[in-house]
């Protein structure tokens, strides 16, 4: 292992690197122009390919491409250029290709601002595109988890034969953090099923998402369902920070989740029993973890940098069984300790003073 | 030494959906037959377009992927840039290409990307029904120029050959046409040579082909053929608008 620092960006860039991701298909847009930069100089080094596709709709074509032929392949952008590629990450999703995406969140809806923001999570959960499909969404909380995360990324699509997709933030891409980065892997993946060109194969493989007869989008949309259930029964992360002895549990992920556990850190010290409970998969949502938690008579904060997305997936996973507040912030900036702290000790039910 | 009359390798048994006197099923043979001819089919991958070829995977004897409408050159450039030594080639209709997917064919030809397009012009959205592509011709009747395409409001035909023949990218461009025996013979050997480009390793290669659709034209398949002889050649004319350097056993 090897310890640098590095952006948020910069190191999830070189994870993809180090977890063999050779191919990647970008267009430029602030605030994730450091992951195609990188790429851009590393890629060549290994190997790869980086090409700089003319928008974030070829881009994510070129990503299908390179996926169903059984490339390691990534793309990137950043809010209004992920609406731009649903059209293709439900084809992707359809036709189950490997790949990863990343969205390094900035404030909506159009044009929007650069500052960070966590307004895509919809977007990112709840399809985006066309069609019941799902992606699994990773939410890393800092710079280590983007390595870590966006190399379980590439091995989760791949044995899920499904897009992956890692919602950051402007704040996440750009804070540097000490990073210990793993080994260059070289071990591939067997994928009998890619477009290679038949090479002596009895059938063709092909890839794609038409089922124009019922009963076979029926049986497709079947088998993408019950791939979407494994996924969800095995794939569920999480982080609990004292959430066993807490009154109240404050729910956040990503940057709202670290200034979340240092207002909570304060609240500690002054003898408070504040947890914090931090998805890491955003999708599956680690549902059943709040259920119980809420089943122990626990209170709710969720704080986002949204109107409150991720709080309703919090409402429907607690079922009427536990009061959830919520704190958000629309301006595109982040919340501030202070801010936090305040709404924290706002919610403690009555006693929660310890 | 090529049998006239054997099936092409790189063809599928399999009956195909395409209307009575539709010319597409002709452009799926020659372009079979290019693949027979340069020994490719084992390292040939298909992008089939969003169209009346749609279905064109079942066709081909080769790997195949189904693009999203007008996006077949951008995945065509993904699968190349993962195994550069394969063989890729898109099939694509008027709409598909020089309508919603303008920005990727024309991208793909300036970078010179090393994949070859067959591209079929028939001068109507065939797949739904018959509406105006951007290659409809001016006064031609579609179900959305009820009136015939009104050059003052609806703008002008885009010749795609001319203009993708301002970059520098393309290594082989050529307007073809399938509607007589000749024609087709010379429609087979353009194939042969957008094809024959790649496996010399030049850069992108295109065959526009003319291609009749008597279903939405409202005609008969023999006026349909006759439609493409007096009125889309006029306006598309046959020849090569780019060759770099001719390569290997141009023979067919
Ligand atoms: C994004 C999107 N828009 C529209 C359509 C509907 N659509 C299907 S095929 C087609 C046009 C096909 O015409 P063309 O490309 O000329 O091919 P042809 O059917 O004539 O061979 C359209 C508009 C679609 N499938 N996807
Ligand atoms: S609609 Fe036109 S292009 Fe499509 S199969 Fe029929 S004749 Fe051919």
């Amino acid at each position: 292992m090897e310890r640098v620092m590095m952006k948020g960006n910069e190191a999830l860039a070189e994870g993809a690197i180090r977890a063999g991701c050779r191919y990647f298909f970008g267009y430029p847009i602030t605030p994730q122009n450091e992951i195609p930069e990188y790429m851009a100089r590393r890629l060549p080094e290994v190997g790869g390919v980086f090409l700089q596709a003319e928008s974030e709709v070829s881009a994510i074509n070129m990503v299908y491409g390179a996926g169903g032929a059984g490339g390691r392949v990534l793309t990137s952008s950043s809010s209004p250029g992920i609406s731009l590629k649903q059209e293709g990450i439900s084809y992707i999703a359809g036709a189950q290709v490997p790949c990863v995406i990343v969205n390094v969140a900035r404030g909506g809806p159009g044009l929007g601002g650069l500052n960070p923001s966590q307004s895509d999570y919809f977007q990112a959960t709840k399809g985006g595109g066309h069609g019941d499909y799902r992606l699994l969404v990773y939410a890393p909380g800092n710079a280590q988890e983007m390595v870590d995360l966006i190399g379980l990324a590439f091995d989760k699509a791949e044995e899920y034969r499904n897009p992956v997709m890692i919602l950051s933030d402007a704040i996440m891409g750009q804070m540097m953090e000490p990073v210990a980065l793993p080994a260059m892997r070289t071990e591939t993946t067997e994928k009998p099923w890619a477009t290679t060109g038949k090479q002596g194969r009895s059938k063709p493989n092909i890839i794609n998402s038409l089922g124009l007869v019922g009963e076979d989008l029926e049986r497709i949309n079947i088998e993408l369902q019950a791939k979407y259930a494994r996924l969800a029964a095995a794939e569920v992360r999480y982080e609990t920070d004292g959430t066993g002895e807490a009154d109240l549990i404050v729910v956040a992920y990503g940057t709202s989740s670290r200034v979340v556990r240092s207002a909570i850190n304060r609240l500690r010290q002054e003898g408070k029993k504040v947890g914090l409970f931090r998805p890491i998969t955003l999708w599956p949502f680690p549902k059943e973890a709040l259920a119980s938690l809420a089943a122990e008579g626990k209170r709710f904060l969720v704080v986002e940098m949204s109107a409150g997305q991720l709080v309703e997936d919090v409402i429907l996973a607690v079922n009427d069984r536990a009061k959830v507040s919520f704190f958000g912030k629309l301006n595109g900036t982040v919340p501030t300790v202070r801010e936090v702290y305040d709404r924290i000790l706002s919610s403690l039910p009555e006693g929660g003073e310890g | 030494m090529k049998k006239v009359f054997a099936y092409p390798r790189a063809l599928t048994k399999k009956r195909t959906h395409y209307c009575p006197g539709c010319t597409h099923g002709i452009i799926h043979r020659l372009v079979a037959e290019a693949i027979d001819d340069l020994g490719i089919q084992e390292r040939t991958i298909g992008i089939a377009p969003v169209g009346c070829a749609v279905l064109a995977y079942e066709y081909f004897d080769v790997d195949f992927q189904e693009a999203a409408h007008g996006r077949a050159p951008a995945v065509a450039t993904g699968i190349k840039r993962v195994h550069p030594e394969s063989i890729v080639f898109s099939y694509q209709g008027d709409g598909d290409l020089a309508s919603i997917g303008m920005a990727e064919i024309i991208h793909a030809a300036t970078r010179g990307e090393k994949i070859t397009v067959i591209f079929v012009n028939n001068t109507v959205y065939g797949m739904t029904g018959g509406q105006m592509a951007p290659t409809t011709l001016p006064g031609q009747k579609t179900t959305t120029s009820p009136y015939g395409r009104d050059t003052a409001t609806v703008g002008y035909p885009i010749r795609v050959c001319e203009l993708l023949s301002t970059l520098d990218g393309p290594s082989y461009l050529a307007r073809v046409s399938v509607h007589d025996p000749a024609h087709i013979k010379k429609a087979g050997q353009a194939i042969r040579q957008a094809f024959a480009m790649q496996v010399a390793g030049k850069g992108f290669s295109l065959v526009e082909v003319l291609s009749s659709c008597p279903t939405n034209w409202g005609m008969t398949p023999t006026q349909a053929l006759t439609q493409v002889k007096e009125k889309l050649i006029p306006y598309y004319p046959l020849g090569v608008f780019r060759m770099t350097e001719e390569v290997a056993g141009d023979d067919a």
